[in-house]
């Protein structure tokens, strides 16, 4: 694992990349978020990024697709600098991107197969037949065959989280965003969704970036991790160097330890005198 | 100082009042751009008419007849007085096309189209998915945005119609049926006094004038919702509110300009 004072790119593969991130700082108003940020995304790869809440994650996240734009540095895609884009430029390259958000964001009007075949209506002439295929396939490959009819309030959970999935991956994308895919989940739908992440990178041999806390889970599915902590990456790795890490950061993390370099207190002032206590 | 504190508050709200206009024009315009995909793919209009025009139909026609029948009872008591009680069905046509039409289906078309429009995009955008259909490289004005739009504009002056012709046949069913009234003259009064251009044209554009703002704020409104409950029921709120005195301002300018001099 390395020290965050020599990030600067990917050691850790040989593969091509088909995300850069570089220097990437990024403050809301005047207050930084992210400071100089350097990741290399390479294809065929699941990546993580955690940290605690409020660190810049679900930030870069959106730095990413595309969705906020760097006060500093660039974000590459494809050799394309995001923000500089053009609204129709930005759309052709989120074509090449599959989203998958939080609590699966489906659309409630819609039935499970037009949630599915949305971007195939959307972004293609395909006819409704071959649409209906591919539908039926996405659908048996998140183990959801069946459900084509029903509407969202119908799903549980984790079952809306395998839809939406499915409707990430409807159109094949190269890069795959997953913001809190393990959040609210049993324990076995989280490790249904897990594998299906995996399974899905691997089978369509897209890059995958999950924002997330889940840490054990995250563990087994991506090849490597980065740690984010106010606004810079604090620590990175493969799951096997996080795991032997024994910087105070990592362990606080993956342990779950209640205090640490990450305080329990809230910089709240003085508690005694809050109290009226005198010293 | 409170009134420093005072002056704040007020300049405040006013830039705050001048910016969302200038956002919602700036809104209403990227809603006109974005409309191809309305007019390339109509059954997305067709879609959102059945919600906004279609589920409209009871309340306009429930409240366009009673309100043609109070308009007969009144207006047959006012004019029994000059002894002009043949000239019934010429009042209660003329009020109808011209003025309770237009801005009652409008107020109407307010409370029960426009707060479910504002709530149903607001409630999309709280749960994200507004932000996934962009995502997706799918611009939400042009697919839920414009369509809504354009569904709202047609069906308001249709709706405004209906309002118009049961209320018509509401002051009918007091007027002639219930009070008495000849039916002949009734009919050939209101034939003679209501000018097509003049007055049935007038209110077809008032009620389009009125569908495009209740439209544009219910809109508006659910996109620039807050996403919380308390945002989106704030905006929902709103749109009633702004839709309603719209309508109302509106009304005067447009009857001051159609109708002066007569």
């Amino acid at each position: 694992m390395r020290a965050p004072e020599n990030q600067s790119g990917f050691n850790y593969v040989s593969s091509q990349a088909l995300v850069e991130i570089r220097d990437v700082n990024f403050a809301y108003d005047r207050r930084p978020i992210l400071k100089g940020i350097n990741m290399t995304l390479p294809k065929g790869k699941v990546i993580a990024i955690m940290g605690g809440s409020g660190c810049g994650k679900t930030t870069l996240f959106r730095l990413i697709g595309g969705a906020l734009k760097p006060t500093r540095g660039h974000v590459k895609m494809d050799g394309k600098i995001i923000h500089e884009l053009g609204r129709q430029g930005l759309y052709d390259m989120r074509r090449k991107m599959g989203v998958l958000f939080q609590f699966g964001a489906l659309f409630t009007d819609m039935s499970v197969y037009d949630n599915v075949a949305f971007q195939m209506r959307e972004h293609t002439d395909l006819p409704e037949e071959i649409i209906h295929d591919l539908v039926m396939m996405k659908l048996h490959a998140v183990g959801l065959h069946g459900t084509q009819k029903l509407m969202p309030f119908e799903l549980s959970g984790g079952m809306a989280r395998r839809v939406a999935l499915a409707r990430t991956v409807a159109l094949d994308p190269q890069l795959i965003l997953y913001d809190e895919p393990f959040t609210g989940l049993d324990p076995i739908s989280l490790t249904v969704v897990g594998n299906l992440i995996r399974r899905l990178n691997d089978a369509l041999g897209a890059t995958s970036v999950i924002v997330t806390h889940d840490v054990q889970e995250s563990l087994k599915i991506v090849d490597y991790i980065y740690f984010i902590a106010d606004g810079v990456i604090a620590a990175e790795g493969t799951p096997e160097q996080i795991q032997a890490s024994d910087m105070p950061f990592v362990r606080q993390f993956v342990h779950g330890e209640m205090d640490g370099p990450v305080p329990f207190h809230y910089p709240g002032g003085n508690y005694k005198q809050d109290l009226g206590v005198r010293a | 100082m409170p009134i420093v504190r005072s002056l704040r508050v007020i300049g405040k709200r006013a830039v705050n009042g001048v910016w969302r206009l200038g956002n919602a024009t700036r809104f209403f315009m990227l809603t006109l751009l974005y409309s191809g995909i309305s007019f390339r793919r109509f059954q997305l209009v067709i879609k959102e008419m059945f919600y906004s025009g279609v589920m409209s139909l009871i309340i306009i026609i429930v409240a366009g007849m009673f309100v043609g029948m109070v308009l007969g009872l009144q207006g047959y008591e006012t004019l029994k007085r000059y002894g002009s009680e043949s000239a019934l069905g010429t009042l209660v046509a003329l009020s109808l096309v011209r003025e309770l039409g237009p801005v009652l289906a409008a107020l109407l078309f307010a409370s029960r189209a426009g707060s479910a429009m504002t709530a149903e995009i607001g409630l999309m955008k709280a749960t994200e998915q507004i932000a996934a259909m962009d995502m997706m490289a799918v611009n939400p004005i042009s697919r839920l945005i414009a369509p809504r739009f354009w569904a709202s504009v047609i069906s308001m002056p249709l709706l405004a119609a209906l309002f118009t012709v049961t209320g018509v046949f509401g002051g009918y069913v007091v007027g002639v049926v219930v009070i008495g009234v000849d039916e002949g003259s009734f009919w050939s009064q209101m034939q003679s006094a209501v000018d097509f251009q003049h007055d049935v044209m007038n209110g077809v554009i008032k009620s389009f004038v009125f569908g495009v703002a209740v439209t544009v704020i219910a809109l508006y409104e659910g996109f620039d919702a807050p996403p919380t409950a308390e945002g989106v029921s704030g905006a929902t709120t709103r749109t009633v509110v702004q839709s309603s005195l719209a309508i109302l301002l509106l009304d005067f300018i447009l009857t001051a300009f159609m109708f002066r001099g007569d």
